[in-house]
């Protein structure tokens, strides 16, 4: 069971997609989990044959249980758990073992040992209550504080406990329980005030240009083929990035990792209220049309209640935007672990000095909210007069 | 069940001594002022014009000399009391107490008994400087053959003291100098002596043990009382008795709670809350979901100034932070 | 063509978006907007599907004239839509 989030501790699995027996290709989704965040589908990052199934529709599992054995390909002996942690950041307790290609016919699963030198501390209680429980201590996600516990062996066994209302659930109604979704936006925005000293900075930018490239660029496209400005936006910002990595990246156990690659979170509103923020993957890197086809893919998903695990697999950092017709501006809350968050505010035509002049452009106001643990306003700065610099050349996005 | 009686700390020892000097003619009090002074924390104001010159005895300042002669009393047959003003001046009986009192029924094969009650103040919080407003009860806790006491309450207080008079070997009270003028409840009639054995829980609660004694209850009580605010519930142990330690009940406390956290007005080196914290790391280390931590002074000597003197004691504050960091909040 | 053609069609486009909003009743004076969460995203695929249920081009200067069913119905009435 792949952790869809930091504040994840178990999900119900509601479906299997293969039988034992199939082919599975790399990607292929293989089962469906219901989560806080909705259902997902848990793709194989390992190609080969669905040996076993571990676990029954309607029961609900912990972060790091394995759901089901996959043979290898060219009949290679060893087994590898059904797992999504190739494309998520490194995590203190790797939450599954990643396949062993040379390793002996040995078909169980190795007990997970914890990976780098630093070892996670356990509380002496929680070291004997897991072991009396059956509960692989390494399968336990440390708490906020990086420690492991009588807290997170609780809600290990609570999540071990058979699963009663998610199972009754009927398949037709499968998808979102809104209270617990705001339960998991409580939790995770709590911990975000309680542990990030957030420092806000915020630009109004100037977004004639890139609205008049936009509209040349769509007159010349039927409507399925234009692009929402929000695509320009998350692409400057993403190469923005570069110019200060200290706010793309993750904050774990007092010590920051950044990214080199840009997974851009995109808080995405639910009909009905909810909010999630699944990732399009290296935003930096897509070309306007690719990233506008993702975005709507993307949207459309959560409209429909079933993301992939990779794209929740944590993101590097987080935009949010109002959109059309909402509020001039945000000063957004970032998602731990994550240590920034990127607000954009509506497009407000605004009084603006040009040559000297005052004229009318349609502006932004594009607000970023830092953790100083990490970064200092001068970092937020630098990215905006970046992200300024992007857009006034839209055509080279 | 009779009504109960709102009583001061300081009126509390003063019954208690009236008690002990009408129910028992053994019984005599001697130390520095406290005849015709009334006792340096005026507790034993008018029991001279009560009980005469015979029973209530001012002394010359010689703390060891009026130790010896009450431990000399009490192997006499007599039920002594004997009053140092604070634990800073009984360090000039150290010998006395430690050598003597604590060692003779030991070394002369259970024949002698010592029932010397000897009585002192202690603690910091009322700006009398380093020479008067140190924590030592540890040094006496540290010693075989001495019961040592802490009445933190008016009803400890009260009735404390008899009971250490029935005991064949010496016992020392420590009554903290800024409990005096605290107010309680006693029973308004029957037998107020208590045990002096057991640790008393103060106040129940699940998510840590609070633990502590004499003039560090109060603070940590009101550390529990802000930490309920934020659902954190703490079992609040006051020792009441600091040698010997009422192991189980600490124990039993710590395996329900799983953390620990332990006020001391000592200092932390050497300290007694060292020494419960051991035996918590041995007796109950599978049971822990967190350190240990204690709450100690600053390792200086007690600062005159009152927000020094403040600033090197435990305080509420200090305290709410330790138990959030053992409950990882 | 009549006036009510014109918001059935547009009502298929739109309820195409949002599947969701099946059996609900939308006003045809209002605007979207005002009657349920309906983001840019949503409009540019309601604006896909009305431009291939009528053959009509839309170009992206029109979107504020498509704000709500009447809205729409004026609209395609003007371009000549039969």
């Amino acid at each position: 069971m792949p952790a869809l989030g930091a504040d994840m501790e178990a999900g119900t699995l509601v479906e299997w997609l293969k039988r034992p027996g199939e082919r599975i290709a790399r990607g292929d989704a293989v089962a469906v989990v219901e989560t806080q965040k909705g259902a997902i589908e848990i793709e194989s990052f390992q190609p080969g044959v669905l040996r076993e199934i571990r676990v029954e529709t309607g029961a609900r599992v912990p972060v790091g249980e394995v759901l089901a054995l996959i043979d290898g390909e060219a009949g290679a002996a060893a087994a590898a758990p059904v797992h999504a942690t190739a494309e998520a950041p490194a995590r203190a307790i790797a939450a599954a073992p990643p396949p062993r290609p040379g390793a002996a016919a040995e078909p169980e699963p190795e007990p997970v040992v914890l990976s780098g030198q630093r070892r996670v501390p356990i509380s002496p209680l929680a070291r004997r209550l897991a072991e009396e429980r059956g509960i692989d201590v390494a399968t336990l996600q440390p708490g906020a504080d990086g420690t492991i516990g009588l807290a997170e062996v609780e809600a290990a066994r609570a999540a071990l406990a058979p699963a009663g209302a998610p199972a009754a659930r009927a398949a037709g109604e499968r998808g979102l329980d809104l209270a617990a979704m705001r339960r998991a936006i409580a939790a995770a925005m709590a911990r975000s005030h309680r542990e990030i000293p957030h420092y806000f900075v915020s630009s109004t930018l100037d977004l004639a240009p890139l609205l008049a490239w936009l509209e040349r660029t769509n007159a010349t496209r039927a409507p399925p083929g234009r692009l929402l400005y929000l695509v320009p936006l998350l692409k400057a910002v993403a190469r923005a990035m570069a110019s200060a990595p200290e706010l793309n990246g993750h904050y774990e156990a007092d010590v920051f990792t950044p990214s080199a690659a840009v997974h851009m979170g995109v808080a995405i509103a639910m009909r009905g209220g909810g909010l999630i923020a699944p990732a399009i993957h290296d935003v930096d890197r897509l070309d306007l049309d690719t990233l506008m086809a993702k975005l709507d893919d993307l949207v459309l998903r959560v409209r429909g209640g079933r993301l992939r695990s990779s794209e929740l697999a944590d993101p590097t950092v987080t935009v949010s935007n109002l959109g059309e017709h909402t509020a001039d501006a945000i000063l957004p809350v970032i998602y731990p672990p994550q240590v920034a968050i990127v607000g954009c505010g509506q497009i407000v035509p605004r009084p603006w000095v040009s040559d000297g002049g005052l004229v009318v452009r349609p502006t932004m106001t594009i607000t970023v909210g830092g953790d100083h643990r990490v970064s200092d306003g001068r970092s937020a700065a630098k990215f905006l007069a970046r992200v300024e610099a992007l857009l006034k050349t839209p055509e080279a996005l | 069940m009779s009504a109960t009686r709102r009583i001061t700390y300081r009126e509390a020892v003063r019954e208690a001594l009236r008690e002990a000097l009408l129910r028992d003619p053994r019984v005599f009090l001697m130390g520095e002022d406290v005849g015709r002074y009334g006792g340096s924390y005026a507790c034993s104001s008018g029991l001279l014009a009560e009980f005469g010159e015979e029973r209530i005895r001012d002394t010359p300042l010689s703390e060891s000399g009026f130790v010896g002669a009450g431990i000399g009393a009490a192997i006499g047959g007599m039920r002594p009391i004997v009053e140092v003003m604070t634990v800073n001046f009984s360090l000039l009986a150290l010998d006395q107490i430690v050598n003597n009192a604590a060692t003779v029924r030991h070394m002369s094969g259970g024949q002698i008994a010592v029932p010397v009650v000897i009585r002192m103040a202690t603690g910091a919080g009322r700006q009398l400087a380093a020479q008067h407003s140190h924590s030592l009860e540890c040094w006496y806790a540290h010693v075989p053959g001495i019961r040592a006491v802490a009445p933190a309450t008016v009803a400890d207080a009260r009735g404390m003291l008899w009971t250490a008079l029935q005991e064949p070997n010496p016992v020392v009270i420590f009554e903290h100098a800024t409990l005096y003028n605290d107010e309680g409840e006693v029973p308004g009639e029957g037998e107020l002596a208590v045990d002096i054995d057991r640790a008393a829980v103060r106040r129940a609660g699940d998510d840590l043990s609070l633990i502590t004694y004499g003039g560090s209850l109060k603070k940590a009580l009101a550390a529990a009382d802000a930490l309920a605010g934020e659902r954190i519930g703490c079992e609040v142990i006051d020792l009441r008795t600091l040698r010997p330690l009422d192991e189980e009940t600490i124990l039993a406390s710590v395996r329900r709670t799983h953390r620990a956290l332990i006020v001391d007005e000592g200092w932390r080196s050497g300290s007694l809350a060292g020494e419960i914290a051991a035996r918590i790391a041995e007796e109950a280390f599978f049971d822990l979901d967190a350190p240990v931590r204690r709450v100690c002074s600053a390792e200086v000597p007690i600062p005159y100034p009152r927000h020094l003197e403040e600033a090197a004691t435990p305080q509420v504050d200090g305290i709410v932070a330790a138990a959030r960091g053992l409950v990882r909040r | 063509m009549s006036a009510r053609d014109a918001i059935e069609v547009a009502r298929t486009a739109l309820l195409a978006v949002a599947p969701d909003l099946a059996g609900e009743r939308i006003a045809p004076d209002a605007p979207f907007r005002d009657q349920f969460d309906f983001d840019s995203m949503d409009f540019m695929h309601f604006v896909a599907g009305l431009a291939k249920a009528t053959g009509i081009d839309i170009p992206e200067r029109d979107y504020p004239r498509l704000q709500s069913l009447a809205d729409c119905a004026r609209y395609l009435h003007e371009r000549g839509w039969r």
